[in-house]
């Protein structure tokens, strides 16, 4: 039974999202202790240290010392301290109650394992343990994914596990795959200060890794050439060399575009190409098509511009290019990515210091949470599921017989497919908000309304959550350890700061918990998080992100640890007590597991994979009904789904709910000024917003941020349409259309702005 | 206790990216009470993303302190202005209207005038001011000259400032370029080969700066 209890309203009264206090403890006085950790939300992991007093944190002190960052925050880690001790916290489990106000009763926490188990087993022995499917996070710890895909395979027998990084990472893991034989930004930040070019495609950094902006004007300052590719003039635009105002789905035709100029002009490195690659003729053909009088008409970026692209990057001497969101999230987000990596090949400049080449990760663990089996696809260690040798090798660690772990499930979106079929009838979700994350939120609504029993495991009740039966309360990130890996491929460590409140524990407990009530307690009696990371590092030893050499001690010590880190070398069996990590990749006589020498990449020949980067018109493209882009995506004051950000009050604040962005020749062609209401329609939904006219964005395209549920949310109008082989949503582009509203809509009068 | 001399305030506007992380640093402080000291905004957010944070300059000859008839605005000795003296602080708001950088704000439920006072708490004590601690593009940024000179070698800092007739010599410094950028086009239909109005803010430097003035009525060495 997963409609809504009550009405949303009435649950968003007693859950909130409410607001926290602006401030909290007194900064003259002295905290018990200062905890080294990180911050909980962005894929830079940023260090910060808690102060805490009396199992509360009342706020936080720069860590000056730690590399990355070096006290550097942004405003979501300087308040990020006001979600614990929240009015909203989940502090008992929750049972689905229409009679009550809320619509859910507090329950204890030993029954609620015990129903959750119960209908769990009821719907397996009814249809077979594919009918309960399981939905994970890239927030959380590598030891927790790890756990999940291990409860997933070993105790529900299920092959339905995926993980809300589908809506994230995928487009560039499986083109990072393709190329490079390993999913891993290739070098460490720091090499982009020195370097001569850099290339942002599709990152709006400034808000969604502010960070990261540090670094790259550190290298403008050092004569780096900036060059960003955008449909908006972000922050980080506004200063850059050479902007390319790309028209939203057309990435993919602009770096085949500048391939071809580069491969005319004879700035590619035939060298590197000829020793250290394979397949360039075919892309070099492939690209012969996109004139650049054709790839300015697709792509709607001037002919001048590519055309300077193409030198700027096609001359430099060192250069460093990254991706992020803006190129992937779209059903041609894997080529997308593969057309970036083109040119980084093509360039030669990639394994060497001051060039390389990244991926910037959206969410905590971003990285790692991709790396150790919650993928529906995958096992730990990036192994492959369907790989007999790798299926042999974890069914070993896990003590199981090979043939009782399951094959390979489906990407998070086809399960909601699932269960509106009718096939998947119970599902338990942890740090993952899919009513409001998803795209056509809509149809997901419908799906979850169709589940038989739905178990979310969350410490503030989300959106999703509200469809739930039995709500456990889990754990935020300070109050547990483990470790993640950030934006370069460092493993860090999450220190635990405060204990969970009241009856809520720390999420490993009640998944290992849930095993016990299953009755299926097999390889669920860890005690301790260091005790999962013991065995994951055995799990990921001989893997491609193999983990083995790293310790808790030793990412203490180093502050990180660049996997891959060997316990043994990989070329002699030696013990290799001190490997210190890998924080550049492909260095030259670099040796890896997959090549034996052959080469630095991660294929038997060690040698780097072109792949024809085709362009596809985007699916849902503009016409004359829908004649105008949608493209979404952050700010920087609010993180994801909003369920932690939209509860801080000061965060709230400074962006308190999502507007629509135009630029103003658009505004006066449809008689809105800034302010006004406005009415956005796609073929799925309307949403009803205020207009913000500014001169910044593409005349032809409008922008939404996605952390709003409900009617705030832009995921009612954004299309379902996935990549073929990452499975990623195309939420940066989809048509639309746009007029001014008769009037404030309903909503405004009842609800807070955040809610 | 004071903050010593090398250690310099850079505020450099063309790399702020507005994410107000300095804004809700400072509103961390319990000197003032969770209210931020800062001043962040947008220039014209209609026509661009540039934001520009505004600090205390610290003027060597504070103006909100020349201004102040109570006498409750001082300047201590390593040249940082204190915010307003609770038991002086007549709330008049003087210092508000005549501050030529619109720093000083009136609390008017509190009565009294607060102020960047560059986290005296910390910078006194060795620690980088809050603001320029988290700015994640360093647009704030605290440290010795000799370090933004090797970090930043196509800025300057500048520190005088001019103001109708009035000259002012500031312990903060703003970052400069050193060469004449070429004009940025701030909307986006200027990069899609159309043609748009391009507009462009030129800033004058100064000269070098002048003896420091020798008596300073203003000073006070501790507090």
């Amino acid at each position: 039974m997963a409609t809504l209890p009550v009405d949303d309203l009435a649950i968003t009264k007693a859950y909130g999202p409410h607001l926290s206090a602006m401030v909290r403890g007194r900064t003259s006085e002295d905290p018990d202790r200062l905890v080294k950790t990180h911050c909980c939300f962005c894929g830079q992991q940023c260090g910060i240290q808690l102060k805490v007093r009396d199992n509360e944190v009342m706020g936080f002190e720069p860590w000056d010392d730690f590399p990355f960052n070096r006290g550097m925050l942004c405003p979501k880690g300087v308040k990020r301290y006001l979600q614990g001790s929240h009015p909203d916290r989940l502090t008992t489990a929750l049972e689905r109650d229409p009679a009550s106000p809320g619509g859910f009763r507090a329950m204890d926490y030993r029954a609620a394992i015990a129903r959750a188990a119960a209908e769990i087993a009821r719907l397996q022995a009814a249809y077979g343990p594919g009918a309960v499917g399981v939905l994970g996070g890239a927030s959380l710890t590598t030891e927790k994914t790890y756990l999940l895909g291990k409860f997933a395979r070993v105790c529900l027998k299920t092959p339905f596990i995926d993980y809300n990084g589908r809506l994230c990472m995928v487009s560039a893991g499986a083109a990072n795959k393709k190329a490079f034989g390993i999913d891993r930004t290739t070098s460490p930040w720091a090499d982009m200060v020195g370097t001569e070019v850099i290339w942002v495609a599709g990152s709006n950094v400034a808000e969604c890794s502010p960070i990261t902006t540090s670094y790259i004007w550190q290298a403008r300052e050092l004569g780096a050439k900036v060059i960003v590719q955008d449909p908006r003039i972000t922050p980080i635009a506004r200063t850059c060399d050479l902007y390319l105002p790309v028209r939203p789905g057309r990435d993919a035709a602009l770096f085949a575009g500048v391939l071809r100029l580069m491969i005319e002009n004879g700035w590619i490195d035939r060298d590197f190409i000829a020793s250290h690659t394979t397949g360039f003729d075919e892309v070099a053909a492939y690209c012969e098509q996109w004139t650049l009088k054709r790839t300015s008409e697709v792509t709607g970026v001037p002919e001048k511009a590519i055309a300077r692209a193409a030198e700027l990057w096609g001359t430099a001497r060192s250069s460093f290019l990254f991706h992020a969101r803006g190129i992937e999230h779209h059903s041609n987000g894997v080529q997308n990515s593969l057309g970036t990596i083109n040119l980084v090949l093509a360039s030669g400049r990639i394994g060497k210091p001051k060039s390389g080449y990244g991926t910037i990760v959206g969410q905590a663990n971003g990285q790692g949470g991709r790396e150790h089996g919650q993928k529906c696809d995958q096992l730990p260690g990036m192994r492959d599921i369907v790989n007999p040798e790798h299926r042999k090798y974890i069914a070993g660690v896990w003590k199981i017989d090979e043939r009782e772990l399951p094959g390979p499930g489906v990407d998070a979106y086809e399960m909601f497919r699932k269960i509106d079929a009718g096939e998947i009838k119970g599902l338990v979700s942890i740090c993952f908000n899919p009513k409001v994350s998803l795209p056509d939120s809509g149809f997901v609504t419908r799906a979850l309304e169709k589940l038989e029993f739905y178990t979310a495991v969350d410490f503030f009740l989300n959106d999703t959550a509200r469809h739930a039966d039995i709500v456990l309360p889990g754990s935020l990130q300070e109050e547990d350890e483990g470790v993640v890996a950030q934006v370069e491929g460092r493993v860090i460590k999450i220190n635990k700061a405060v204990e969970p409140p009241g009856e809520a524990r720390e999420d490993w407990r009640i998944i290992q918990d849930l095993a016990q009530a299953l009755g299926r307690p097999h390889g669920f009696g860890f005690t301790s998080p260091k005790e999962i990371f013991e065995e994951l590092r055995v799990a990921s030893k001989g893997g491609i992100a193999d983990y083995s050499g790293i310790t808790y001690e030793k990412i203490e010590r180093q502050m990180g640890v660049f996997w891959p880190c060997y316990a043994e070398d990989p070329k002699t069996g030696a013990p290799t007590p001190d490997h210190p990590g890998t924080p550049r990749l492909f260095e030259p006589g670099s040796y890896n597991p997959v090549a034996k020498g052959a080469g630095p990449f991660y294929f038997a020949d060690g040698k780097a994979r072109f792949n024809v980067a085709d362009y596809r018109t985007p699916a849902d493209d503009v016409d004359a009904a829908f004649p105008l882009f949608l493209t979404t995506g952050r700010v920087v004051s609010q993180f994801l789904s909003g369920t932690q950000t939209r509860r801080i009050g000061p965060l709230v604040k400074q962006y308190p709910e999502p507007r629509i962005e135009l630029h103003p020749r658009l505004a006066q062609q449809l008689g809105i000024a800034d302010g006004d209401w406005a009415v956005c329609e796609t073929r799925r939904d309307t949403i009803t917003l205020r207009a913000s006219v500014v001169s910044t964005i593409r005349p032809d395209t409008l922008f939404i941020p996605y952390h709003w549920a409900g009617e705030k949310s832009v995921n009612r109008l954004t299309v379902a349409a996935q990549d073929p082989i990452s499975k990623i949503p195309q939420y940066k582009v989809c048509a639309c259309r746009l007029r001014r509203a008769e009037g404030a809509p309903a909503y405004a009068a009842v609800r807070e702005a955040q809610q | 206790m004071s903050v010593p001399q090398r250690f310099e305030f850079f505020v450099d506007p063309s790399r702020c990216i507005g994410c107000e992380s300095c804004v809700q640093a400072c509103s961390e402080c319990d000197t003032h009470k969770g209210e931020s000291m800062i001043h962040l905004e947008y220039v014209d957010r209609a026509r661009s993303t540039q934001t520009v944070p505004m600090v205390c300059m610290h003027c060597e000859q504070p103006t909100c302190a020349e201004v102040c008839p109570a006498d409750a605005i001082k300047r201590t000795g390593d040249g940082v202005v204190q915010s307003a003296r609770k038991p002086r602080c007549i709330a008049c708001g003087n210092c508000v209207v005549a501050c030529p950088f619109g720093v000083p704000e009136l609390y008017i439920d509190r009565q009294i005038m607060m102020k960047c006072d560059m986290c005296y708490d910390r910078t006194s004590v060795g620690k980088k001011p809050m603001c320029a601690t988290v700015c994640p593009s360093q647009a704030l940024f605290f440290g010795t000259r000799e370090e933004i000179q090797r970090m930043r070698p196509q800025s300057m800092p500048s520190n005088r400032f001019r103001f109708g007739e009035q000259t002012i010599t500031t312990r903060v410094n703003v970052m400069v370029p050193r060469r004449e950028t070429p004009p940025a086009p701030l909307d986006v239909t200027a990069f899609l080969g159309e043609h748009t109005e391009n507009r462009t803010i030129r800033l004058k430097i100064l000269e070098t700066r002048p003896e420091p003035v020798s008596s300073d009525p203003f000073a006070e060495v501790d507090i």
